[in-house]
């Protein structure tokens, strides 16, 4: 199994040569579907070329790529990291709409910045180093 | 070190959320967090996620967000000032006078909080909010990704790599403060307030370390 770090999440997935994989996988992963026309997640398609799809199998490493995001693979190529393509966060942070996130409190209990809409919210980092 | 605002304005429909970005994880926080005797939330981010959903580069920065969920002031400096920067490292203290300019500067953020939630003052129209958001490039995006990886490599035994990973990250986003010093606490615990860390910041010149956040 392969090891994979979204930037909000992480999956154990069967792949073999990189990151090829079940579209059911994919759809797992990425929140895209595959469709006729692409890899579709809402009304947003991003079409495939003819090497990245084969059959229900998926090279989710060129469709990454090809949405804008990076890819980085452990030496090994046992566990591999997507990050959030530049122009996506860019999109998001310019609607101004607070991007919503989910963490742990000190006992482990999650949070969510959306439980506290309709309060005005200070949100502050901390560090101990 | 937000209590005493919480406790002032949270019945006027204010909250804290405290991020801690700290891949050494909650038990590592811990104690600074129960010395803080807080009511607000006190969230860990052992990922730094919320350094990559906004794009931030070192810590304290603070996002304001309105009752609808929208953001009316982006990221910037939350309190600190760069006046440590003059400190006798000697002695770690700091004159009379910066020490006077620091308090200042934190009272000022203090008030400028208490004014937005009293009288909405400070909140940025929606075209200043957007002029001062910091734009996400490829190889901070990149950056984030490496440093990603690199956190779950050192946090799963592979140290040497972890490294690596997060070194790159710092190469490619060199701004980012919180990347380069979270990489040098988990080498080793104070490195990121070390003499590496102290001549980075000498490398800065007349560039701030935290920049005044313009109120």
């Amino acid at each position: 199994m392969t090891k994979i770090l979204t930037p909000a999440d992480q999956f154990e997935v069967a792949t073999r040569d990189g990151l090829w994989m079940s579209a059911a996988d994919a759809l797992r992963v990425t929140g895209f579907a595959l469709k006729p026309e692409g890899m579709c997640r809402d009304e947003i398609c991003v079409p495939m070329s003819a090497g990245s799809v084969k059959g229900a199998e998926i090279d989710v490493e060129a469709f990454w790529k090809k949405l804008g995001g990076p890819v980085i693979a452990s030496d090994a190529g046992d566990v591999w990291a997507l990050g959030a393509p530049a122009d996506e966060r860019n999109a998001a942070l310019e609607g101004l709409q607070a991007p919503d996130f989910t963490l742990p409190d000190i006992d482990g209990t999650p949070r969510s910045l959306s439980e506290l809409r309709g309060r005005k919210v200070f949100v502050a980092t901390w560090a101990s180093w | 070190m937000w209590q005493s605002l919480y406790a002032e304005l949270k019945d006027k429909g204010f909250m804290v959320v405290a991020v801690a970005e700290e891949s050494r994880g909650a038990d590592h926080a811990r104690p600074w967090i129960e010395q803080a005797k807080s009511e607000y939330w006190q969230l860990i981010d052992t990922e730094h996620r919320l350094e990559d959903l906004y794009n931030l580069s070192n810590v304290p920065q603070a996002i304001w967000i309105d009752e609808q969920g929208r953001i009316v002031r982006p990221p910037e400096t939350a309190g600190s000032t760069d006046h440590f920067r003059r400190m006798d490292l000697k002695t770690r203290t700091m004159t009379p006078e910066d020490q006077a300019g620091r308090l200042a500067a934190r009272q000022a953020y203090f008030d400028a909080v208490r004014d937005w939630v009293n009288t909405g003052k400070h909140a940025l129209p929606a075209d200043d909010a957007r002029a001062r958001l910091p734009k996400v490039t490829p190889r901070i995006a990149e950056a984030r990704t490496r440093f990603r990886l690199g956190v779950w490599l050192r946090a799963h035994g592979s140290t040497a790599e972890g490294d690596r990973q997060m070194n790159e990250a710092s190469t490619l986003h060199p701004e980012s403060w919180s990347m380069w010093r979270q990489a040098a606490d988990l080498d080793e615990v104070g490195k990121a307030s070390g003499p590496d860390f102290w001549k980075r910041v000498q490398a800065l010149g007349e560039r701030p370390y935290y920049p005044p956040p313009k109120l």
